[in-house]
Formats: C-alpha cells, structure tokens, sequence
C-alpha cells in the first residue's frame, strides 16, 4: 500500500508522527545573561571553553551537547542511525570536527541559520519512511567565530548599527526516535529560496522575511490550517525587525499572527540591557532555544502544538562584497503533543 | 492627549506608506521605514567631543616636544607613533573596541583608528599562526589604506613632476 | 613651558569636525569603516597634492594632521619634496619616507600586540 504523504504543493505529512526523545542545549556567556539563562543545560563561563581558537570552542559546544542529547536520550551512541548536523563555519567545520569522534554515519546540513529544522525535517522523513528509527539533528553558531569569518575582528572599534543581529554562541541537539511518548513531528513545510532584493548584510531579518511568509503562508494553504490551530509559532532569527515585517506581510496576505507567535532571536536575550539591536542570530539561536526553552514547554503541556520555523540568509562574505542580494530560506516542522 | 496623537499620527503614517508590496523596490521602501536610524546625533556628538580630544591630545605632546627642542617634521612624527602605541596598548587591552562602540568615527578617523584597524586583526588571527595569520591579516583594512594612500601620492608626484617641467 | 590654549582648542574643534563628518558617512551611507578610512586618506592626499591641507594644519595643528586626512596629506607632501630633489625616483621614495613613523610604529605594535594578547567578547 502506497501512502501519500504529501499535501498541498510542498507540505507533507507524516504517517508515523516522529518522537522527539530528548534535547540538550550549551550556550555561551552572553546567552546566560539573558531572559532564558534557566533552561539551558549549561552555560559557558568564557568563550573559548579551554580551547585555543574560535572555531575548536564551537566544535567543542557542539560536541558536547550531542553527547548530552544521546545520553538523556536512554540510547546507547551505535543505536543512533544518522547524525545530521550543521554550523555557519566554511565547509560545516565545527560540527564535522566536533563529531568526527561519535562514530556514526553523519550527513552535513546546511540551511544557514535555518539548519536546525532543516535537520529535523530530513530526519523524520528518514525515521517516517523507515530508513532508520534513532536520529541525533544539531546545529551550532558561535559570535567569534562568525564575527570572524564574515564581519569584523572582535577588537576593531566599529559601532554596530541598529538592524545588526548578535550571533547566538551556543548548540541545540535533538535525538528523534521512532517509538516514544512525544511530542511528536507530525508535518512539515520545507521552504523555497525566496529573494526579496535585500542587499544590506546589516539587516538580515528584513532579508529572511520574505522566505518566513512564503513557507508560513504555503504551510497553511497546504494543510488547511489557520494560525489559532496553533499555540504558538516560533521562528529562528528574524529579529525585532523581520518579526514586526512578518507580523505585517501575514496581515496583508489575511492570517493574523500578532497573539501567537514569537521569534527565538527576539526571546533569548534582553534586548535593553543587553545591548543586542535587532536581537539573536545564527543556528544556535533556534536550536538552543527549541532545545532549551520550547521543548521543555511542550513537555510541561503548556504548548500543545506549535510551529517550528527557522530562517536562513543564504550569502557568504564574497557575495555580499561582489554586491549580490541575500537570498532567505525557512523551513518549518509542526510539533505536537 | 499627546500620546494619543502620536499614536493616530503612527496609524496615518503607516496607512500612507504601506502599499501593496508588489516589487523589490516596494520590499526596500518598507524595508527602511521598518529599520530604526542609527541614534545620528547621539553619535556625532560623541564623535566630536572624543575625536577632538584625541587631537588635543596629539597637540598636546607636539607642544612638548617642541619646547624640547624637536623640529616640526619629527615632533608630528612621534605624535603619531605615540598616539599610535597608546591605540595599539588599549586593543591589546580589550578596551579600543569599546571606546570605538561609543565614539565611533571619533576614535576611527584619527591614526588611532588606523592602529586598531592593524592591531586588531593581528590578535583575531594569531590562531592562524604568525606568518599566514598575524602577518597576512593584519593588513586586511589597513592595506587597502596604504595602496590608496600610497599610489594617490605616486600620482601626485607626477603631477607635481609634469607641472614643474612645463 | 608655554601652552598655547587657542591652539589645542583650534586642535580638538577641527579635529572634531572632521571626525562627525566621518560618522554622518558612517550613518547615512553605511560604508564600512574601511572605506570610510580608504576616502579619507585619499581625500587626503589630493588636498596635501594641490597644497591646501597645509593651511589647515597651520591653522589647527594637530587637529589636521592626525586625522587620517593628515596622514594621506603626510604622503603627498613627502612625494613632492622629494620629486623636487630627485625627480621621479622621489614619486616612489618621498611618501612612505615621510610616513614611516606612523606605519612601522603601527605595524610593529600590532605584532607585538598580537604576541602578547588575545581577543575578547564585548561585553556590550
């Protein structure tokens, strides 16, 4: 028998809603002073965690909250199947370094900042389809090191301006299994690259927008719902500025957003005493707070179904010199209890 | 009754100037209503007041070196490298970057500004190791400085050269 | 020793003002900083070239030659004082001769800096 799973034109969902076992989420300094410092499982103390660059502190973030998913999880580290994880770093360095010792077959992701969920999507579509029964999805982001490789060196006396997000130093890991007792993946919405012509790496969120409300608006038409079938809905890294332009865009296209919905990038830190403009970035951003913060909710009932949506700005340093416009991506999963 | 008006004067505006978004351009126009101003005042009194210092300070030390009995040429020379030393001595103190958050071009602009632009990319990519990281990098904003000032001056000298043979 | 305060405050109001000329650039037209530094050493070497920086700096002392104006009209001018000497080899000698000072100081400090410290987060 032939089960078709997908609905709408790109929305598919899944037979066997995939368990959500366990979650673990490390974040750095910064992220501890912020509003939601109490549910992560550890907050750094410095940023190079006793290791000598930017880039090995990320690896080791990463690493370590892997070890700590798998080990909430109950299972052993050979009964996880596929490890599919990511990070801003050339070439996915930080998470294929820092899980080249868990010794299991490891598939690299990359969305940009929309990795998380990326992850979490193929992974239940591997779990749903029967390819595997235990998969490890991470991601990671460090400010120094993405300070690094696309903005400036920390100790240049630059001024940030007022649509700049902060990089999120921190990891979020999911271990998805097969059997459990939730919550659960039970659809999702992989997205479309949606170019809105924005060209000023300064302002992400404005960029990601357009690629949120392409994959919010086609998640609804696809599965009938309307945003009330929510509790809430989450996504990455817009900030305080792509937030309000996604409250906006999805009041001119008739579904009102305004009550539920929320962005990590907008909830991890204290945008006043913190001084961190336009809020939260990077991959770490949604992974640790879903990992941290919003997976604990659901445990606790206090969500019962939400919608998990993490954005992406698909550039590099090269393209924004050679003046290119910044290409977004999102990808949302629906999580439910 | 003024929080009310403003608030019904926010309501006109936003009536006016969200339109049916429907191009690129469109997307930008609303793009730059929705993005907050850099505080331009806050930051250019800033500037002044810490950039001004900043030559003062630099007079402050010509002066001296002049009742010390230095010429003109040299005593700019060692205003520069000693405002260039402190610039260099407050990056490897992690203090530059936040005098440069607060004052911005004030602290950029003057050769100080030039230092930190060296000095703080050399200490970001020690990690790289000393020739490939330190000694490549440290000119990734200051060389560009150097090529543009250097060859601007070559053609200068040309020109001067062409003036003074015709 | 004598101080002369009119010229230290001609220093800082000059200097001042070409720094929040600087950062209405910076605001306005979000060029990063080191093109912000490309334009003012450049612009800088064009005025010293057409002999114009030098009443500045006559006027306000320090506040014009610091700014980086100042170190593009140090430039020019060591370029032609030695064109007038040594004709063209001085187009290729006189300008890093005149800078020397600021860019070895600037240099070797960097690299020591970069011995002796590393990066941190801002806090802020």
């Amino acid at each position: 028998m032939i089960i078709i799973k997908k609905v709408g034109k790109q929305s598919y969902i899944l037979s066997n809603p995939v368990n959500i076992t366990s979650t673990a989420a490390i974040v750095g300094p910064k992220e501890k002073e912020g509003p939601l410092h109490q549910y992560f499982d550890q907050c750094l103390e410095d940023e190079f965690w006793g290791e000598k660059s930017w880039e090995s502190a990320e690896s080791k973030i990463i690493k370590e909250t892997a070890n700590m998913a798998v080990s909430k999880s109950g299972l052993a580290t050979q009964e996880i199947d596929f490890c599919l994880a990511g990070d801003l770093l050339n070439q996915c360095i930080a998470s294929s370094f820092g899980l080249r010792e868990i010794n299991i077959p490891f598939l690299g992701m990359f969305g940009a900042c929309s990795t998380f969920v990326e992850g979490l999507l193929v992974g239940s579509t591997f779990i749903d389809g029967d390819f595997a029964t235990n998969i490890l999805c991470g991601a990671s982001s460090h400010f120094c090191s993405a300070e690094k490789q696309f903005r400036f060196p920390l100790e240049l006396g630059n001024q940030r301006p007022p649509s700049s997000q902060w990089t999120v130093t921190g990891s979020g890991c999911a271990v998805l299994t097969k059997n459990g007792t939730g919550p659960y993946i039970t659809a999702y919405t992989p997205g479309k690259i949606i170019d809105m012509g924005i060209k000023d790496a300064n302002n992400m969120g404005a960029a990601m927008a357009g690629a949120a409300l392409d994959t919010l608006v086609t998640h609804f038409q696809d599965t009938g719902r309307s945003p009330n079938y929510y509790d809430a809905i989450f996504t990455g890294d817009l900030g305080y500025i792509g937030k309000d332009i996604l409250i906006d865009l999805a009041s001119s296209k008739g579904y009102n957003i305004k009550s539920n919905y929320n962005d990590c990038g907008v909830m991890i830190f204290d945008k006043e005493a913190q001084d961190t403009h336009s809020g939260g970035s990077g991959c770490g951003c949604i992974a640790s707070v879903f990992s941290g913060y919003i997976y604990k909710q659901l445990q606790e009932k206090k969500y019962k179904k939400i919608l998990l949506m993490a954005t992406g700005a698909l550039m590099n340093s090269t393209s924004s010199q050679q003046g290119e416009s910044i290409p977004g991506i999102a990808h949302a999963v629906s999580i439910e209890i | 009754m003024y929080k009310q008006l403003n608030k019904f004067l926010n309501i006109l505006k936003e009536m006016i100037i969200i339109k049916p978004i429907e191009s690129k351009e469109d997307y930008q126009e609303y793009v730059d209503y929705k993005t907050p101003n850099s505080p331009i005042l806050k930051n250019c009194i800033n500037a002044f007041w810490v950039g001004g210092l900043i030559c003062t300070i630099g007079q402050i030390i010509f002066e001296i070196c002049v009742s010390r009995g230095l010429d003109e040429t040299n005593s700019y020379a060692v205003v520069s490298m000693l405002l260039v030393f402190t610039s260099a001595f407050l990056t490897a103190l992690n203090v530059f970057n936040k005098i440069g958050k607060f004052a911005g071009a004030g602290s950029l602009i003057p050769i100080t500004g030039f230092a930190n632009s060296i000095v703080s990319p050399a200490m970001e990519y020690k990690s790289e190791g000393y020739v490939m990281g330190v000694g490549a990098k440290m000119f990734t904003v200051a060389g560009p400085v150097l090529v543009y000032g250097i060859s601007t001056s070559i053609i200068v000298g040309f020109v001067y050269l062409i003036f003074n043979l015709g | 020793m004598n101080i002369d305060w009119m010229m230290l405050l001609k220093a800082f109001c000059v200097g001042g003002i070409i720094c929040v000329i600087g950062q209405i650039l910076i605001d306005k037209t979000k060029l990063t900083p080191a093109r912000i530094l490309v334009a003012y050493v450049t612009l800088g070497a064009i005025l010293g070239g057409l002999g114009i920086y030098k009443y500045l700096i006559d006027f306000a002392g320090c506040g014009a030659t610091v700014p980086l104006t100042g170190f593009g009209n140090l430039l020019s001018k060591g370029v032609i004082s030695e064109v007038s000497t040594n004709g063209v080899i001085g187009a290729f000698t006189g300008g890093i001769k005149a800078a020397a000072g600021g860019i070895s100081a600037a240099i070797f400090f960097g690299y020591i800096a970069s011995l002796i410290s590393k990066p941190k987060i801002k806090k802020q």
